[in-house]
């Protein structure tokens, strides 16, 4: 993959797009396709896929989320948007395999559509100059952060970012993150790539070396997300968290997302997805995150039987 | 005179809980040509009054008793364009039929039945018949929502020979009577039969649309190019109880249950991918028609006892009575005059049951009804594994928030001149549930075509150069 360069956008060639891109989005009974322009493995059970989807590429702020339905018998889930570009009229997404639909996205050819792509949804980012920022992003939460450190950054923020996950190729859009970093730090369970350890070790050393930043951004799942929320509690920084919760609609028509913050109930999809990280209730969220995993395990045994599935060790439910 | 009112055929209690096919089975035509000789032809009729949207009722039944069916239909779409849906939906008994004169001696004349019989039966032939339309005019209409009202305003609308584009949020057009009202009632084959029948009229249907995300409504106004805009978008906000407890797992609003099942078709899962779950036992608080729909799912999804629980008496409960008892019928364990104080749960945050306090009706409150009133000590708890919130929803509030200059009431609705049905924004209408409340699906119909009256006189004050449409907000 090629390098970004300063933009908020993962580059796609433009020759790409073309090619993929034939007539406009599709007509299902008035109801549209949007089409997959792009699609590349960027990790082991990584997909980085550029859609095309004018309109919602058009609105995009970093922060926000769509939620995708890609076949007509599937599931709508909500994915964060990786990038969006307006005047190509796309938007990217990236998914991690972990359950059915993630794995039959994982499938989808180029010029092959999703039934259902909605939004941009959610309340974007704030983003003004806040000083220094430290973006704390883990494994699938690393392309969610992407957009948002890129805006950090054109606000002229001193952005430091810290990047885990498991092994050396499952640490994400190093490249890209890189490119709208002011520094960037690695830590890999296996101590294949960067420093071995967690996040937090990382964390809690650069803010010993460097003092307290402005603010700190962590996106990752929710167990990471509560370890960087007690570090900076006690220190008091603070600290914003994306939630990815279970949705069904995404427009706050259903409440399956929601959450406790500061005692209340809040909808993840309306009111956040970011929240302050001190005030949310992690251990409710990932009790909640549980709520389907034995049907999350049917589902994906019946794909498996029905797919000649490459390897499939090692992947968590969610 | 004296023929008795012909009765809906059903399907048998015990077969129906095991499918979600059509309850209720439709008259046939030897029924139906009966029904529509009980008709006294009234000179001055009541029922009209009663419609709320003025479907001329005697002369649609007359057309019947003639064996006119087409022409019957016909009549009836003069006025209403989505008769299969308000044949099955509408609560007649409320509005036509008991006012219906028959209904002073005898039993009202099944007013409701014949226009379900009507519109099955050109269905039935895969015959679809379009109103004349106007001529074409060059004027751009967007209609934000797909449910009844943005139906309705979009068939008059496209009468008039306006261009109408319908935006919706979800991935299939039909609202609430999709992702809501559940296929044992109301099938969706119906709704997409009627839907059709609107882009056969030139809509235009445009779905993941999320006004207020995808784009705002002062952007239809002046990017889109739309010259009006009608937003119909809803009571799609659930409201909780506040109570302990209510967020463990298995606790899920109304809508989250019936949208997983209805419009994600997770009874079938897993061969569709969207699951549900109810466990054994299920009990839904709450006791309107959503109430009634959700304690009949949970009964079809397969859970042994489902349990209503409702502060008032079965006097007090907003459901039709119809569906009171048809869920009567199928084994439902109604807990009058019983109120929710919390939900349990397990260490890992599983929902595993309901502490309820027994209450008494006291003196009348605010709405008339008596006011349920706890009796001390009465308390007692229930085992569940599911719990469905079924007590109502507010307005959905991403297009009215992206919509300065909106004025809303201290609910969250839209504020509308009652006559025109325009908002406190020049060119922007708005109409069901998102200015009345939660209601029903006729009235938010008669709103939507009330709304199209006000639009095309804006249009035609727009055209005179009279009126201009407002500017982006800053």
């Amino acid at each position: 993959m090629q390098r970004c360069r300063g933009g908020r956008h993962l580059h796609t060639p433009a020759s790409r797009v073309r090619a993929a891109r034939g007539a406009a989005a599709r007509d299902l009974g008035g109801m549209s396709v949007f089409k997959v322009l792009v699609k590349e493995e960027i990790a082991p059970k990584f997909h980085r896929f550029v859609v095309e989807a004018p309109e919602i590429a058009r609105k995009h702020r970093p922060g926000q989320f769509v939620m995708v339905l890609p076949g007509e018998e599937g599931e709508r889930i909500p994915l964060t948007i990786a990038a969006s570009d307006p005047h190509a009229g796309t938007i990217t997404l990236v998914v991690q395999e972990v359950g059915k639909t993630t794995m039959s996205m994982g499938e989808m050819a180029v010029g092959e559509g999703f039934v259902s792509v909605v939004g941009p949804l959610g309340t974007p980012t704030h983003i003004e100059k806040f000083g220094t920022v430290v973006c704390v992003g883990g494994g699938a939460g690393i392309a969610p952060m992407l957009p948002i450190a890129g805006g950090l950054k054109k606000a002229g923020n001193t952005v430091l970012s810290i990047l885990g996950g498991r092994t050396q190729e499952l640490v994400i859009l190093r490249d890209e993150m890189a490119a709208v970093s002011n520094e960037i730090f690695y830590t890999t369970d296996d101590g294949s790539f960067g420093r071995k350890g967690l996040v937090t070790h990382a964390l809690g050393d650069l803010i010993k070396e460097r003092g307290k930043p402005a603010l700190v951004v962590a996106i990752g799942p929710a167990i990471m997300m509560k370890a960087v929320a007690e570090l900076t509690r006690t220190l008091e920084i603070p600290t914003l968290a994306s939630l990815n919760s279970i949705m069904v609609d995404g427009t706050g028509m259903c409440g399956a997302c929601r959450i406790t913050v500061d005692g209340k109930t809040k909808f993840v999809c309306v009111d956040g997805p970011e929240f302050d990280a001190h005030k949310v209730d992690f251990d409710l969220l990932i009790k909640r995150l549980r709520m389907y995993l034995p049907e999350e395990q049917v589902a994906r045994e019946r794909f498996m039987a029905a797919h000649e599935c490459r390897a499939t060790a090692g992947v968590s439910g969610g | 005179m004296k023929v008795p009112r012909h009765p809906m055929v059903t399907q048998e209690p015990l077969a129906r809980i095991r499918n979600f096919a059509e309850v209720a089975l439709g008259y046939s035509v030897e029924f139906a040509l009966e029904e529509a000789q009980r008709c006294l032809q009234c000179a001055n009729p009541p029922c009209v009054k009663g419609c709320p949207v003025g479907i001329d009722i005697p002369a649609f039944v007359d057309l019947i008793r003639k064996g006119d069916f087409e022409g019957s239909l016909a009549k009836i779409k003069e006025t209403n364009t989505l008769p299969a849906i308000c044949g099955r939906v509408c609560p007649q008994e409320e509005q036509c039929e008991v006012v219906c004169v028959m209904a002073k001696k005898y039993q009202p004349v099944a007013i409701g039945r014949l226009e379900r019989f009507v519109a099955d039966w050109e269905r039935d032939r895969g015959l679809s018949s379009t109103p004349q339309l106007a001529p074409p005019t060059p004027h751009k209409v967007a209609v934000v929502g797909s449910g009844p009202a943005g139906l309705a305003c979009a068939a008059e609308l496209a009468r008039f020979g306006h261009k109408v584009t319908i935006f919706e949020a979800l991935h299939k057009p039909g609202g609430v009577l999709v992702y809501g009202i559940p296929e044992f009632r109301l099938p969706k084959a119906i709704v997409r039969f009627e839907i059709e029948n609107l882009t056969r009229m030139g809509v235009e249907l445009r779905g993941n649309f999320v006004i207020g995300r995808t784009a705002t409504v002062h952007e239809l106004l002046n990017g889109h190019g739309y010259d009006a805009v009608f937003l119909g978008t809803g009571a799609g906000l659930p409201y909780f109880l506040g109570i302990p407890g209510e967020n463990y797992i298995g606790v899920l609003s109304a809508n989250e249950f019936l949208t997983r099942v209805n419009l994600m078709k997770a009874y079938d899962f897993p061969r569709t991918d969207t699951p549900v779950r109810t466990g054994r036992r299920v009990a839904v608080v709450g006791s309107g028609n959503v109430a009634m729909d959700c304690l009949r799912t949970a009964k079809r999804l397969g859970a042994e006892e489902v349990i209503c629980v409702y502060r008032r008496t079965r006097n007090e409960s907003p459901a039709r009575r119809e569906e009171l008892e048809h869920a009567e019928e199928e084994q439902i364990d109604f807990r009058w005059l019983s109120a929710p104080l919390a939900i349990l749960g397990n260490d890992e945050g599983f929902v595993t049951g309901m502490r309820i306090q027994r209450m008494e009706l006291g003196e009348p409150d605010a709405s008339g009804r008596r006011r349920p009133v706890p009796i001390e000590g009465s308390e007692y708890e229930i085992a569940i594994d599911t719990a469905v919130i079924a007590i109502g929803q507010g307005p959905n509030p991403l297009a009215t928030q992206s919509t300065p200059g909106l004025d809303l009431n201290r609910h969250g609705n839209i504020v509308v001149n009652e006559q025109t049905m325009m908002t406190s924004i020049p060119g922007v209408f708005a109409g069901g549930d998102i200015v009345t409340g939660a209601a029903t699906v006729i009235l938010a119909m008669g709103a939507g075509k009330q709304a199209a009256l006000g639009i095309q006189e804006w249009l035609g004050s727009l055209a005179r150069g009279e009126v201009a449409k407002p500017q982006p907000a800053v």
